[in-house]
């Protein structure tokens, strides 16, 4: 059965598929074991979700385990990842005590799988100390990073570095959050999967019942900024951008995030926005649960265009979903924006509200721009940033794993 | 009569090398030793990667001095580079470092300037990989030509040109297995540019030439 890559082909065309097929010949029967924290919720899950059926119809082994640990271990990795982001953190003896007592509990539950397999992709730092308890091991050992590690604080990233040292390979994002390791560092950018309800075609009866629900409408152009209610996506910028625009134009403004309950500084910053927005009833200031796709998705497309006014950004996927629905991007010139949004072809990047202002101005009297970027904006995505050429990437990254000193494999 | 053509794919993959450069010296600096699979990767590899159809400049190195260092001159003339006359990388390599001397001995400014953000250098691995399709006759390629992947293209009409003993892409060298009687479309494929172009528009003009060639 090869539904899900026929459902695949219909979007991005047989010669795709077909080179999927052949590349993961050279893989055919290959045991993968795909280990992170978690089944449900954040973007490891959702690629993961896809990615093991699709390596398994192409004829690979693939299975997903996911590690189990206390709340104290959550609370951990969890200071872990904001240390790896930057943050100064200070993680207790105790804490890291808990965590090694975790990774051993689990790597006697897993001992078999992980040592058994030809190739364990390891994501993120919640298991990546597995490595050192599965001794036996017979395969080739990966460490996925998902997160921005180009500033990282010091003390944890060397208590990491311990353990990641010692996979054969690691993966990254981008260059930029590259950090010096002693085996090959490879690159792959993420990708959004267009079949996920964050992505998938909704009905225009859908898009209605949105419009309705949010008192938005439909006669005056709506823009959108998708992003957590944090400093550094600057949605107060975005509501002085609005504003500056709004003296010419009539429009509606959605800023759409998920909650930010363990999240003081969040809070803070949504409680200036609601403050910000205070006695304009264009601006929508809409705080969904994060598990609400379909109403992301809806938004993206009921928007005329769609902002992602970062002073500070990782990839930025929100930037790849609105860029798949057909909309052009405003975006900071900051990060993974910068890859995705080419200024004056599929958007325009900015530094300032009253840059943003400027191009929302010129895209919403210039329709024909305005239709032309966010056509050239889906074929950009089509061609770079779905899921099938993530998969590519890691197939290829499989085979060159095994020759990893050459620079040219061509297995007979 | 020409063996089988054997119709080949190949997808690459981009590996960090953790050197980077904030200065122009300092990319001069790390251009002297860094592995020649990096030059080619800034030069070839954007064909292959992650980017917009129509760039303004072709190599990475351009890119970066015309956005990051501000420098359109030197942009100017590293966009210049064709790197398809450099058979030997390491030519390749020199020519690069030379135009980068020759800016800094220009510009008193120039060799103290910080980068507006850091050249990574990058190289690549590239996996092969056969597609079970043969070739007999020139007439069957003009036919599949315009159903290649972006990556046949690649490996058969770029990447051929390190492999084969005269610098030729791989279509070209199988036409003059049959002596003479294609030559004149292999002269018309010579002129054929590789470099400024995307590796869909150079799909279509091979597949136009073939068209031209094979039909009379």
């Amino acid at each position: 059965m090869a539904e899900l890559l026929t459902e695949y082909e219909k979007i991005v065309g047989p010669e795709v598929i077909d080179q999927l097929r052949q590349l993961a010949k050279l893989l055919a029967g290959m045991n993968v074991v795909h280990v992170n924290s978690t089944k449900e919720g954040g973007g490891v899950a959702e690629i993961l979700h896809r990615i093991i059926p699709l390596k398994n119809e192409l004829g690979l082994t693939a299975r997903w385990e996911v590690i189990t640990g206390d709340r104290d271990f959550y609370q951990c990795t969890k200071l872990m990842h904001n240390a790896l982001q930057g943050n100064r953190v200070n993680i207790s003896g105790a804490m890291l005590k808990n965590y090694e007592k975790t990774a051993q509990e689990n790597a006697e539950r897993l001992r078999e799988v992980l040592e058994g397999a030809d190739m364990v992709f390891i994501h993120d730092p919640q298991p990546a100390a597995l490595i050192r308890l599965c001794n036996a091991r017979r395969g080739k050992w990966i460490w996925r990073c998902h997160i921005d590690v180009s500033h990282p604080y010091r003390g944890v990233w060397k208590y990491l570095r311990e353990h990641i040292k010692g996979y054969d390979a690691s993966i990254w994002s981008l260059s930029e959050y590259v950090q010096p390791l002693p085996h090959p560092l490879y690159l792959i950018a993420p990708s959004i999967d267009p079949l996920s309800s964050k992505n998938i075609k909704l009905s225009d009866e859908d898009l209605a019942k949105t419009r309705t629900k949010y008192g938005l409408d439909p006669s005056r152009p709506i823009i959108t900024q998708v992003s957590r209610f944090d400093r550094f996506k600057d949605p107060i910028g975005v509501i002085h951008s609005y504003r500056l625009v709004k003296e010419f134009l009539p429009l509606q403004l959605v800023l759409a995030g998920g909650g930010a309950t363990d999240d003081p500084e969040g809070e803070e910053v949504l409680a200036q926005v609601r403050s910000g927005a205070e006695g304009d009833p264009d601006i929508h200031v809409l705080l969904l649960p994060p598990d609400d796709h379909l109403t992301i998705n809806a938004l993206q497309r009921i928007s005329d265009i769609v902002l992602q006014k970062s002073t500070r950004e990782g990839f930025g996927l929100t930037v790849t979903e609105a860029m798949w629905k057909g909309k052009p991007v405003i975006g900071g010139d900051t990060g993974g924006i910068r890859l995705q949004v080419i200024n004056h072809h599929t958007g325009f990047l900015v530094n300032t509200p009253e840059g943003a202002a400027l191009r929302i101005r010129y895209l919403l009297k210039r329709r024909d721009k305005l239709l032309e970027m966010g056509s050239k904006a889906r074929q950009f995505v089509l061609e770079n940033f779905l899921i099938t050429r993530h998969l590519r990437e890691y197939l290829t990254l499989m085979v060159a794993v095994m020759f990893e000193h050459e620079d040219r494999i061509e297995p007979q | 009569m020409a063996e089988a053509f054997t119709l080949k794919d190949c997808a690459l993959i981009a590996i960090a090398t953790g050197q980077q450069a904030q200065t122009l010296r300092e990319l001069r600096d790390r251009l002297e030793t860094t592995q020649l699979s990096c030059i080619y990767y800034h030069f070839w590899g954007g064909l292959l990667r992650p980017r917009f159809d129509d760039p303004e400049f072709q190599n990475d190195f351009a890119i970066w001095a015309r956005h990051s260092i501000h420098d359109k001159p030197l942009a100017e003339r590293l966009a210049l580079i064709d790197p398809t006359h450099f058979h030997d990388l390491e030519n390749l390599r020199r020519e690069l470092i030379d135009i980068i001397e020759e800016r800094l001995d220009e510009s008193e400014l120039l060799p103290w300037a910080r980068a507006s953000q850091r050249f990574y250098f990058v190289r690549s691995q590239i996996v092969v990989f056969d597609t079970d399709r043969r070739v007999h006759e020139p007439g069957e390629l003009k036919a599949l030509i315009p159903h290649l992947s972006a990556g046949s293209v690649f490996y058969h009409f770029i990447d051929a040109r390190r492999r084969t003993p005269f610098g030729n892409d791989d279509f070209s060298e199988w036409l003059l297995g049959f002596k003479e009687k294609y030559r004149a479309l292999v002269d018309r494929i010579a002129i054929i540019d590789p470099y400024f172009t995307t590796l869909v528009d150079l799909r279509q003009e091979l597949a136009g030439v073939f068209e031209e060639y094979l039909s009379t």
